[in-house]
C-alpha cells in the first residue's frame, strides 16, 4: 500500500440541541453525531474534506483504535499520509449519519419523549437530511467551506447533494460509483432486503429492542442479497466458481457451494453488529434520492445551482450503479456548463471496487486532489 | 536537418535546394519562432486562433489537455476534452482540465444536439474506425468542427512512396508496423468525403513539415504535411 496509516484515532461526539427538521416533515428535537478527523485543519480553514459513508460505513474512515487495533477504518487504503486523500494536505472528517448505528442518534438511541429506544418511531431520513446535519457539524467545527466532499455509492449521492444544497460551501465533489437515482431494479433489491428484515419474527414491527432480540435472520438475508449486487459476475466466478465445499454434492440444503458459504459468512458477520432499523432507513434513503425530480426529471437543471467542480468515477463491472449511470451525471453537468471530469476504471470487482486499492483509480484521485488548492 | 532526427529509413535525403531554403529561414528566425508562439504547438495554436472568447468547446482526443488549458486561460472558453488513454486523462486531471474518458469510436451519445460552439479533433481522425460517424457526430453536437490531420499526399511522402518506402516523418512518426493510424487519406480525399457528407469546409490552413504556415493560395494537397479544416453545415 502506498502511504502510511493515520495511526491511532479517537471518535468524537457533537451534541446538537437545535431541532433538525427532516424532509419528511418530522423533527428530531436533539441529536448527536459521532465523527473522526485526520490531519490538521489549516489556519485559513480551507483544507477540510468531508468523506461521506455508504450503507454499511461509519465515521471510522481511517486508522485504528488504541484498544482495538484490528478495527481499521473502512477506507484506510484511501485516506492517510501519502495516500490518495493525503492527510498531510487535507483535514479529513468522517461522520456517522443520523439514523446510523455506530454512535450517532439512530433507531437504537433513547427517544427523550418516551425514555425508550426510538425503534419504529425513528423518523425517515434522506440524503438531504444527512447533508443538512453534516453542514451543522461543519458549522460547529468552524468550517465555512469544504475543499472537497467525497463519497462512493450512497456516499457519492451525499457528495452530489452537497453541491446542490450548499453550493457555496463545497469547491470540489468526488462522486464515485454512484447514480443520480436508483433504477427500478435497484429499488427491487432494496425491497427484497427490507422484506427479509420485516418478515423476521424477531422484528416486532421495528421495536425488537424492547424484547431483547434482533431480527438476525432477516438482516443476514438482507446483507446476502446486498452482497450479490456488490460483486460482479466475473468476480464471483473467479473467486468461487462452482467450487464445492466438500468436494462433492451431498444432496442437502446446507452449504454445498463455496459461494453459499461466503454469503452466509458475510451475512452472519454483518447481522452481529449492524442495526436492522438502520438498514431499513438507509435503503429508503437510497430509494428516495432523486435530485432531478423537482425539475421534472431534468438533471442538468437540478445541477444548475451547483458551483463546485466535479470528478465522477465509475467501475467497468459495477452493475449496481453502472458506468452508464455515472455518464448521466456527467452529461447533465456538461449541459449545465459545470466543470467536470470523468473516468471509468477497468476493474473486475464490481460495485465493491470503490473500496479497493486499484492503481489507476488511486492514481486518478491523487492527480485530481493534487490540483485542489487549499 | 531532419535526416538524423527522423531516424528510420524513409525520407532519407533532402534536395540541396530545400536545405538552402531552410538555412535561410533559420537565420531569419522564422522557423524557430513559429512553433514556439505562446508555448502552444503550432497546429494547436492555429486551431486556437479560430476559437472565439467564451465559446463552448469540445476537444476530441484532447491528449494532455494543452489546447484546452490554453483556451480556458486565454479565451475563457467552457471546455471539455474527451480522451480514452488513462495516462493522458491523468495528465489532464493534473493540469485541471475537464476531461471525460470515453471511446470516440462509440460516438458522442449523451451530448445534446448543437450544444457546443466548436468541436475540435486534432490529429486523431486518421486513427478512428468510424470516420464518417464521428464527423457527423461532431457537427451534430457542435455548430462548427475543426479537424487537423496529416496529409499523406505531402510531396515528401509522395517521394518516399516513389522510392518504394512508406513515409516516416515528423507528421507521420511511426513505422508501418506500429502506427496507430488506420486511415490514410489526403487533403483532396478529405474534400471528397466532406462533399459526400454534405459538410462545408469554411477554411483551410496548411503547414509544411517544419511547422511553417503555408499561404492560402498554396496547393495544400502537395505542400502541406499537416492540414487543418474548419467545417460546418450549409
Amino acid at each position: 500500500m502506498v502511504g502510511r496509516s493515520v495511526g491511532v484515532v479517537t471518535p468524537q461526539r457533537m451534541v446538537f440541541e437545535e431541532p433538525l427538521v427532516l424532509r419528511s416533515g418530522a423533527v428530531l428535537p436533539r441529536y448527536e453525531l459521532v465523527y473522526e478527523t485526520y490531519g490538521e485543519l489549516n489556519a485559513a480553514k480551507s483544507n477540510a474534506v468531508l468523506v461521506c459513508h455508504a450503507l454499511s460505513g461509519s465515521h471510522h474512515v481511517a486508522g485504528y483504535y488504541a484498544d482495538d487495533p484490528r478495527n481499521v477504518g473502512w477506507w484506510d487504503n484511501f485516506v492517510g499520509p501519502g495516500k490518495p486523500l493525503d492527510t498531510r494536505k487535507f483535514f479529513v472528517i468522517g461522520v456517522n449519519n443520523v439514523g446510523g448505528c455506530f454512535g450517532s442518534t439512530g433507531p437504537r438511541s433513547i427517544d427523550p419523549t418516551t425514555g425508550e429506544p426510538y425503534g419504529s418511531r425513528f423518523p425517515f431520513v434522506t440524503v438531504e437530511d444527512w447533508v443538512e446535519a453534516q453542514a451543522r457539524l461543519a458549522d460547529r467545527l468552524g468550517i465555512a467551506e469544504f475543499a472537497a466532499v467525497i463519497g462512493g455509492s450512497l456516499g457519492g449521492m451525499q457528495a452530489l447533494s452537497w453541491a446542490l444544497q450548499f453550493p457555496d460551501r463545497v469547491r470540489h465533489v468526488l462522486a464515485i460509483a454512484t447514480t443520480p437515482k436508483l433504477s427500478a431494479q435497484n429499488i427491487a433489491f432494496n425491497e427484497v432486503a427490507r422484506q427479509a428484515i420485516m418478515s423476521d419474527p424477531d422484528f416486532h414491527g421495528g421495536d425488537y429492542y424492547r424484547y431483547g432480540v434482533v431480527p438476525k435472520r432477516g438482516l443476514m438475508l438482507a446483507r446476502m442479497i446486498g452482497h450479490i449486487t456488490y460483486l460482479s459476475d466475473d468476480a464471483m466466478a473467479e473467486k468461487f466458481g462452482r467450487t464445492l465445499k466438500y468436494g462433492e454434492v451431498r444432496f442437502s440444503y446446507d452449504v454445498e457451494f463455496e459461494i453459499e458459504s461466503y454469503l452466509r459468512y458475510q451475512g452472519e458477520k454483518f447481522s452481529r453488529y449492524f442495526d436492522a432499523n438502520t438498514y431499513l432507513l438507509t435503503t429508503r434513503a437510497l430509494d428516495y434520492f432523486d435530485p432531478a425530480a423537482e425539475y421534472g426529471g431534468d438533471l442538468a437543471q437540478a445541477f444548475a445551482r451547483a458551483e463546485a467542480e466535479f470528478f465522477v468515477l465509475s467501475f467497468s463491472t459495477d452493475w449496481r450503479f453502472s458506468p452508464v449511470r455515472s455518464r448521466e451525471i456527467v452529461a447533465a453537468l456538461v449541459h449545465s456548463e459545470k466543470r467536470v471530469s470523468y473516468l471509468e476504471i477497468e476493474s473486475r470487482a464490481g460495485h465493491d471496487s470503490f473500496l479497493l486499492e486499484h492503481p489507476h483509480y488511486h492514481a486518478a484521485v491523487r492527480a485530481y486532489l493534487n490540483g485542489v488548492r487549499v | 536537418m531532419g535526416e538524423q532526427r527522423r531516424g528510420g529509413c524513409a525520407v532519407r535525403d533532402h534536395s540541396e535546394r530545400e536545405r538552402r531554403e531552410w538555412e535561410v529561414e533559420k537565420e531569419s528566425g522564422e522557423a524557430a519562432e513559429e512553433p514556439l508562439r505562446a508555448g502552444l504547438r503550432f497546429d494547436l495554436q492555429a486551431i486556437a486562433d479560430w476559437v472565439l472568447p467564451g465559446e463552448r468547446v469540445l476537444d476530441l482526443g484532447c491528449g494532455d489537455g494543452a489546447l484546452l488549458a490554453y483556451l480556458t486561460q486565454e479565451k475563457g472558453v467552457v471546455g471539455y476534452g474527451i480522451e480514452n488513454d488513462l495516462n493522458k486523462v491523468i495528465a489532464c486531471l493534473e493540469r485541471g482540465v475537464n476531461v471525460i474518458q470515453s471511446d470516440l469510436d462509440r460516438g458522442l451519445a449523451g451530448f445534446e444536439d448543437g450544444f457546443f460552439d466548436r468541436v475540435i479533433m486534432s490529429q486523431a481522425l486518421q486513427a478512428m474506425h468510424n470516420t464518417q460517424g464521428i464527423l457527423q457526430e461532431m457537427l451534430r453536437v457542435g455548430r462548427e468542427a475543426v479537424v487537423s490531420f496529416p496529409n499523406f499526399a505531402f510531396w515528401k511522402h509522395r517521394k518516399s512512396v516513389l522510392e518504394g518506402r512508406m513515409p516516416v516523418s515528423e507528421s507521420l512518426p511511426h513505422q508501418w508496423f506500429n502506427t496507430p493510424n488506420i486511415r490514410f487519406f489526403t487533403v483532396a480525399d478529405f474534400v471528397t468525403l466532406c462533399e459526400l457528407l454534405d459538410i462545408v469546409v469554411f477554411e483551410w490552413r496548411g503547414f509544411d513539415d517544419e511547422g511553417r504556415a503555408l499561404s492560402p493560395a498554396d496547393d495544400l494537397n502537395f505542400l502541406a504535411a499537416l492540414a487543418i479544416a474548419r467545417l460546418g453545415r450549409r
